[in-house]
């Protein structure tokens, strides 16, 4: 109020007392020259209206605007008046005169009269289409499906007639492109011509809707919505494990997972009951987010740009609509506030950003078998000693308590000596590493305690699920290399007369035996740096280190080493201790997975005489606290699993139980969610600085879009569910609209990405709507969908265009012709490797390198020496979707026709035709050897005359065969090489890889 | 479509093909669809441009200003205090704590050119040309790690995903090479720049936009040389085959789309000569690739140079070097005694030699990197500074902006500008603005809205221009 006060203040010189503000000749004129614009009939931005009585006084999506009789309670005036903490109006022009706010202060304050019959007579804002739910329309008075219906209506509308069915040859070729994304063989083509049954046609789209290589198809669709890659992004631009992902879309979009189901999976399969592997893997989409680690970078800066990234994925890729503009302030056309966008983030914000270890379908059924192994063993030895319960409480009895007790030591880290990595502090004590991951440093931490005496300090190493598969270490694999653990201690009265601490002995509760360093962690050094038993971190060599790597999933958990000092440690009146631990087994690149640090750690002391890492994992000394009557199954079998180990007798038992565990596989991991047990406070931030946090926000959906189930818990499986509600009026419109821009080259509605009200009209709102209603009512099926569109003659009319249509309808958005596009980048490569018989068609597992000159991986085209080991055997000629895809260095023959590079969300692809597409088809090495590869064929298999083998590898190119005219220039070119004496059959392979229809789908 | 612009696209499509297109063919050509119109034909800006070409030249890494451009003595009387605490008020630091002592310039400087400009003593070839280009030490930015410094500065946003600024230039202006990409760029030094190829990518931008990565040796552009066994003969003889085969297909199919992937093929043939022809540099003087310290065959920020004159002798607009090696935290004196050896008598070469070919005043030379340095040191040995993005030095010459200029003061530490802030969004809406564009009005319609390379910000920053 006294801010207000103020400005009233200030305002006094212009105001004219006691006039009276009339509506019509003071405000309105006003209202119309500064805020119509925004706030009348062609736009209402935040929802607001104030060019009509009726929706002025309503207000927006903010609530009322005018409060007659008092302005300072009136948004319309605070906004004017730069009074509230809201964005000052007019929104980027300047702000009226003072005498104009006073103006309509004096309305407001006088009872804000406006007449009935001025201004627009709009009793309610229209709810833009795509706002309100999709219903099955009408369909209209015509012959053939509902979709060809819907086409010829509106082709009636515009005095345009249909194209005639194209041939049957270029019907499979295109068919076969969409539905799989190879062109088909001249055995499927010659089958099809020789099938005249009625429905030969469909029976081929249930065929190519069936075969495998349809998931591959339409899995690149969604992975650009998913921005999939296979690395960070950013300066260091690590390789990343995500094809898990990848080969989960792929399986899901085989087996016509419902697409409602689908999004659940990927935004919050992690939350489903029982979840599953898959369903885990499934959350890598929302993973699929860059990561920042170059150095000096702050972690939770980056986090909120995957945050804010996420939303972009979910608006694009699910919703249909542009959000991304309400991360800094109100969306200017749709009715989107800030708060809103930050009320859908908090449904993401409570995540931590894991990776898991993830097996094969093989892999999973060896592990069960290993466990069920385990667990016979473990089953005989109880059976055969009845008395197992009785000896384990004794043991019990023995072990509890017999811990000394240890302080948490929590020093201060020295930033200089981090190499870069930032050591966030938590809030039990210790420090978990995060951003850049040096491969070599030693960090230095220091302490002022009063304690003395000191015997032993403690290095905890703990899991968390911030690390890979949960650490404790920070390698890719979860581990850590501790080389050497040094401790300083100095008078806090005299700092700098630091003495060593002499440490006699080390325990800790793995001792691996000595071996050499993975490659990974190779230096370039000829030095034979090891990792075995505690005491290689206290033996003054730089080339040991402490080891954790058990295996298979012993690798991650938790550990623990103590240190026992020569003497007491501590001084009367205080100690600086300083400790130092080295980790210095790294790789040579940083740049790469190559750290092998310390991924969470904390540190603690004792004055006990002889304090000994406990043999005990931390979990199982937990439960011993548990009453033995008290404890799940789960509890009771933790402490029998490890007390066994301590049964003499039993050792034989245990090294079985061992050698089990070397059997088990290695697995991947995969980047994924998990759920924080304690929510994450969302507050909206001014202007999407995460620096500038403002009002806190609860989970919630806007108001513009359908509502969440009061009952729901506020969680991002809610989120999910929410957004394939039946009553969402985006999210099946947007999926439809792109599954038929992918077949016809434009979108119902152009904006693939943007469903708002900035969007261009669709060219026929009833048939998206309809195919909306539809795929909802089918299950949600994609196949449903996809048969839907493909048995349609509107797919189905020949591309052929005349000098009159293509002056029509330059963009086919009427429909009066079929298709006719290049194809996307990677099936411009699989079309090259297919017709060569080049190609492998192995599905899924790990990407790869497929041909690439080295030099693009390499200083200084690249920021950092990346690794690509260019695939010699059955991997270099793998289906283009394979390729690893470096988000820095994008694949070039891949990047030159418009795939996109993973760095956000992309739902709709540019189409370009460029000089550089040329070279690429005409000289890359995967087309020269495609070319080579396609002439050997022709000749091996085409036939015995030049003209049948020209034939065939025609055909196998483009499917049809060649007309005359076309056999007798390409046998001219043989021949011309042939009188050169060169090459002629891979010439005329070349060509034909070459031609603007092998790589368009017609 | 505008008369103008068919008229140019007709034009564009007979120079440029130069092949038989059937007369259905190019009927459908002309009959008035944009689909037909070439998206680089060459189109006119908002208003008359002061410069038609730029070559950028990006210090990768974030020189320090402190030790080339901007003299503080007052530093170097403070060396070894930390710095005053209000200054540090709510300032991040990248890696050290802000708190840390400050550091004196590490090198000399002297007074240069009639405006006395003070240079390093590590830049004596700059110091030569001091009178020709203007000096800007205000410059600011809000990034201080390199990815998100280098994307802002090469897109206007932290965020990837924006198109570049060579693209939007391309966008705007089109290109008048015929058989060279309108927006080359080169990459030198100890690594590949922080913000990788969106540096110079199209962002949501149609592609043909995007910047091509030329190397220097090796194909100059990738998948540029004919396979092994394919000599010059038997390639002419295959696409001729081909631009018969792709002929007879539109005859029949009638899709005007075909006539642009010949044209593609054509120009890809084109740019298999220029592009050689380009790189070829043993054809200049002895006294020009003195100047430049340039040798050919080899691969250098002294080549790239050159090369960037030689590309905008052949039309292309824009051209930007990425030198990443500035990124002190450690070994300041010597790597920067090496990064001026390997740039300095390069860069000045450029500016002199297109002086002297009558070249700069249409051609605009920038150089910077994307942020500055810290006034504080960093490690032990005094011999390091961190990212700073308060305060940072960068100069241009030509194409329209003041020679001799010397732009911005900066506080007596170096820390914060004091005077003539220009800000990265500021900066871009000055270039615009040189190449004749209203920065508010070069847009792009994506995601329902029209973006722009300065956002909602920028103002174009007049003292800079002649």
């Amino acid at each position: 109020m006294s801010r207000t006060g103020l400005v009233v203040a200030a305002l006094l010189p212009f105001a004219l007392p006691a006039q009276t503000a009339d509506f019509v000749r003071d405000v309105q004129p006003l209202l119309a020259s500064s805020c119509y614009g925004c706030h009348g009939a062609k736009a209402q931005m935040g929802g607001l209206r104030l060019d009509a009585k009726a929706l002025a006084f309503a207000g927006g999506v903010a609530g009322k605007s005018i409060v007659p009789g008092d302005p300072d309670a009136s948004p319309l005036y605070q906004r004017i008046a730069g009074t509230s903490d809201q964005a000052r109006m007019p929104m980027g022009a300047k702000p009226l005169a003072p005498e104009q706010i006073a103006l309509v202060r004096r309305w407001i304050e006088q009872g804000a009269t406006w007449p009935d019959g001025i201004g627009a007579e709009v009793a309610e804002i229209r709810k833009h289409w795509a706002f309100v739910a999709p219903r099955r329309p009408e369909l209209p008075a015509k012959q053939g499906s509902p979709i060809d219906r819907f086409v010829l209506a509106k082709l009636d509308r515009e005095g345009l007639r249909p194209s005639p069915e194209a041939d049957r040859t270029t019907l499979l070729r295109r068919l076969s492109l969409d539905l799989t994304g190879l062109p088909p063989t001249p055995g499927e083509v010659d089958a099809f011509l020789a099938d005249r049954g009625p429905d030969a046609y469909e029976r081929q789209v249930d065929r190519l809707l069936a075969s495998p290589h349809y998931g591959e198809r339409w899995a690149r669709f969604w992975l650009d919505a998913a921005r999939y890659a296979d690395s960070d992004g950013f300066e260091k631009d690590k390789p990343r494990f995500v094809w898990f992902f990848r080969d989960w879309v792929i399986r899901a979009l085989n087996r016509d997972l419902p697409y409602d189901q689908f999004i659940v999976e990927q935004i919050a399969g992690d939350l489903l009951p029982d979840a599953t592997q898959d369903q885990l893997v499934a959350t890598g989409f929302l993973r699929n987010s860059m990561i920042n680690e170059e150095g000096g970078i702050d972690p939770e800066q980056f986090r909120m740009e995957a945050m804010f990234d996420r939303m972009d994925a979910i608006g694009k890729g699910v919703l249909g609509l542009t959000i991304q503009c309400a991360q800094c302030h109100n969306h200017k056309f749709d009715p989107l506030t800030q708060e809103e966008y930050y009320r859908m983030f908090a449904f993401l914000n409570n995540a931590h950003e894991s990776t898991a270890a993830v097996y094969t379908p093989e892999q999973q059924r060896k592990r069960a078998e290993l466990f069920a192994r385990m667990r016979e063993i473990e089953d005989g030895l109880k059976h055969r000693t009845p008395d197992w319960r009785e000896r384990m409480a004794a043991w019990e009895r023995q072990t509890r308590g017999d811990q000394p007790e240890w302080i948490f030591a929590k020093p201060e880290v020295d930033d200089i000596s981090t190499g870069g990595q930032k050591y966030i502090p938590l809030k039990d004590g210790s420090f978990l590493a995060q951003g850049y991951a040096p491969t070599k440093h030693r960090v230095k931490m220091t302490l002022r305690t009063e304690m003395t005496g000191i015997t032993a300090f403690r290095l905890e190493l703990l899991n968390d699920p911030a690390l890979p598969l949960g650490g404790p270490g920070r390698s890719i694999y979860g581990t850590s290399a501790l080389t050497e653990f040094e401790v300083e201690a100095a008078p806090a009265a005299d700092p700098e007369k630091k003495t060593k601490v002499k440490f006699v002995r080390a325990t800790a509760d793995i001792n691996l035996p000595e071996a050499e360093l993975l490659p990974i962690y190779r230096d370039k050094s000829d030095k034979r740096r090891v990792t075995g038993p505690i005491a290689y971190a206290i033996d003054g060599n730089e080339d040991t280190a402490w080891g954790i790597d058990a295996g298979p999933v012993l690798r991650n958990q938790p550990r623990k080493a103590v240190f026992n000092a020569e003497s007491p440690v501590g001084f009367p009146g205080g100690t600086i201790l300083t400790f130092y631990l080295s980790q210095r087994h790294g790789g040579y690149n940083s740049d790469d997975n190559q750290n092998h640090n310390l991924g969470r750690m904390r540190l603690s002391m004792t004055q006990a005489a002889d304090a000994a890492a406990d043999p005990l994992p931390a979990d199982v000394r937990a439960i011993l606290d548990v009453p033995a009557a008290q404890r799940t199954p789960a509890q009771e079998a933790a402490v029998f699993r490890h007390w066994r180990t301590t049964v003499p007798e039993w050792h034989d038992a245990s090294e079985a139980i061992a050698g089990l565990w070397r059997e088990h596989p290695d697995g991947a991991s995969q980047l994924v969610l998990r759920e924080r047990e304690a929510m994450r406070e969302t507050h909206l931030l001014t202007r999407g600085d995460f620096l500038q946090p403002a009002r806190k926000v609860d989970p919630g959906v806007p108001a513009f879009l359908h509502a969440l189930p009061e009952t729901a818990p506020k969680n991002r499986l809610t989120f999910a569910r929410w957004l394939v509600d039946r009553q969402s009026p985006t999210t099946a419109r947007s999926l439809v609209n792109r599954v038929w821009q992918t077949y016809f080259g434009t979108g119902l509605v152009e904006s693939a990405e943007d469903l708002g009200k900035q969007a261009a009209a669709p060219s026929h709102p009833e048939l998206l709507d309809w195919l909306a209603v539809e795929f909802m009512e089918n299950g949600w099926s994609l196949k449903k969908l996809h048969k839907h569109i493909a048995m349609s003659a509107t797919y189905r009319q020949s591309s052929h265009v005349t000098p009159e249509l293509l002056e029509r309808d330059p963009y086919n958005r009427l429909l009066a012709r079929g298709p006719r596009f290049r194809v996307d980048a990677e099936a411009v490569r699989d079309i090259a490797l297919a017709a060569s018989g080049l190609l492998n068609p192995a599905i899924g597992g790990p990407s790869v390198y497929a041909p690439a000159p080295e030099f693009l991986f390499l200083p200084p085209a690249s920021y950092g020496p990346k690794t690509w080991n260019e695939a010699q055997g059955p991997d270099r000629y793998r289906r283009a979707l394979y390729t690893f895809s470096f988000r820095s260095v994008p694949y070039p023959p891949l990047q030159a026709f418009d795939a996109p590079n993973g760095e956000t969300s992309c739902v709709r692809r540019a189409r370009s035709n460029t000089p550089l597409q040329a070279l690429t088809t005409l000289n890359e090495t995967v087309f020269v050897e495609a070319a080579q590869a396609l002439a050997a064929r022709a000749k091996r298999e085409g036939g015995a005359t030049d003209r049948d083998r020209l034939s065939y590898a025609f055909r196998l190119c483009v499917a049809r065969p060649p007309s005359a005219a076309e056999t007798d220039e390409l046998l001219g070119l043989l021949a011309r090489h042939d009188a050169r004496s060169q090459d002629g059959w891979t010439a005329v392979a070349r060509v034909l890889l070459n031609l603007d229809e092998t790589i368009t789908k017609e | 479509m505008p008369d103008a612009r068919i008229e140019r696209t007709r034009r564009w499509f007979f120079e440029q093909c130069g092949v038989g297109l059937g007369a259905i063919a190019l009927g459908h050509l002309l009959g008035g669809t944009a689909r037909a119109a070439d998206p680089l034909a060459p189109k006119q800006p908002h208003f008359a441009p002061k410069a038609r070409n730029v070559i950028f030249l990006f210090m990768a890494g974030a020189p320090s200003h402190l030790e080339l451009f901007d003299h503080k003595p007052q530093l170097a009387k403070f060396d070894g205090t930390l710095p005053p605490a209000d200054l540090l008020k709510g300032y991040r630091a990248a890696f050290i704590n802000p708190n840390s002592k400050l550091l004196g310039p590490r090198f000399q400087f002297a007074r240069y050119g009639r405006n006395g400009a003070t240079i390093s003593e590590l830049l004596p070839h700059l110091a030569q040309i001091v009178d020709d280009i203007a000096i800007v030490k205000s410059l600011s930015t809000d990034a201080f790690n390199h990815a998100p410094g280098q994307l802002l500065m090469n897109t206007g946003s932290q965020q990837f995903g924006r198109p570049s600024m060579g693209a939007w230039v391309t966008y705007g202006l089109g290109s008048e090479s015929r058989d060279l990409p309108a927006f080359v760029v080169f990459s030198s030094g100890k690594k590949g720049p922080s913000g990788g190829s969106s540096c110079w990518g199209s962002g949501f931008l149609p592609t043909v936009y995007q910047g091509v990565q030329f190397r220097g040796s090796g194909d100059p552009v990738l998948y540029l040389s004919n396979p092994p066994g394919v000599d010059e003969t038997s390639q002419r003889d295959s696409l001729d085959t081909l631009r018969r085969l792709n002929e007879m297909r539109q005859g029949i199919v009638g899709d005007p789309e075909i006539a642009t992937r010949i044209n593609s093929f054509e120009m890809a043939f084109r740019m298999q000569t220029s592009a050689p022809e380009l790189m070829d540099i043993s054809k200049e003087s002895p006294e020009t690739l003195e100047m430049y310290g340039a040798k050919p065959g080899a691969s250098s920020y002294a080549n790239n140079c050159l090369l960037a004159r030689r590309l905008v002798e052949r039309g292309v607009r824009f051209v930007q070097l990425y030198h990443e090696a500035w990124d002190q935290h450690g070994n300041l004196v010597k790597d920067l005694k090496q990064n001026c050896a390997d740039t300095d008598r390069a860069s000045a070469a450029l500016v002199r030699d297109l002086k002297q070919r009558g070249l700069l005043d249409d051609t605009l030379v920038v150089w910077g990197g994307e942020f500055g340095r810290t006034p504080m040191v960093q490690g032990g040995g005094d011999d390091g500074r961190d990212h700073h993005p308060n305060a940072f030095t960068m100069w241009f010459a030509g194409g329209g902006t003041k020679p001799g200029l010397l732009l911005g003061e900066t506080d007596e530490l170096g820390f914060n500008v004091t005077s003539d802030k220009i800000h990265v969004h500021d900066l871009h809406a000055t270039i615009l603005h040189l190449l004749g564009f209203d920065h508010t009005k070069l847009t792009y319609r994506f995601q329902g809205r029209d973006f722009r390379l300065t956002d909602v910000h920028g103002h174009v920053a007049t003292k800079m221009l002649a």
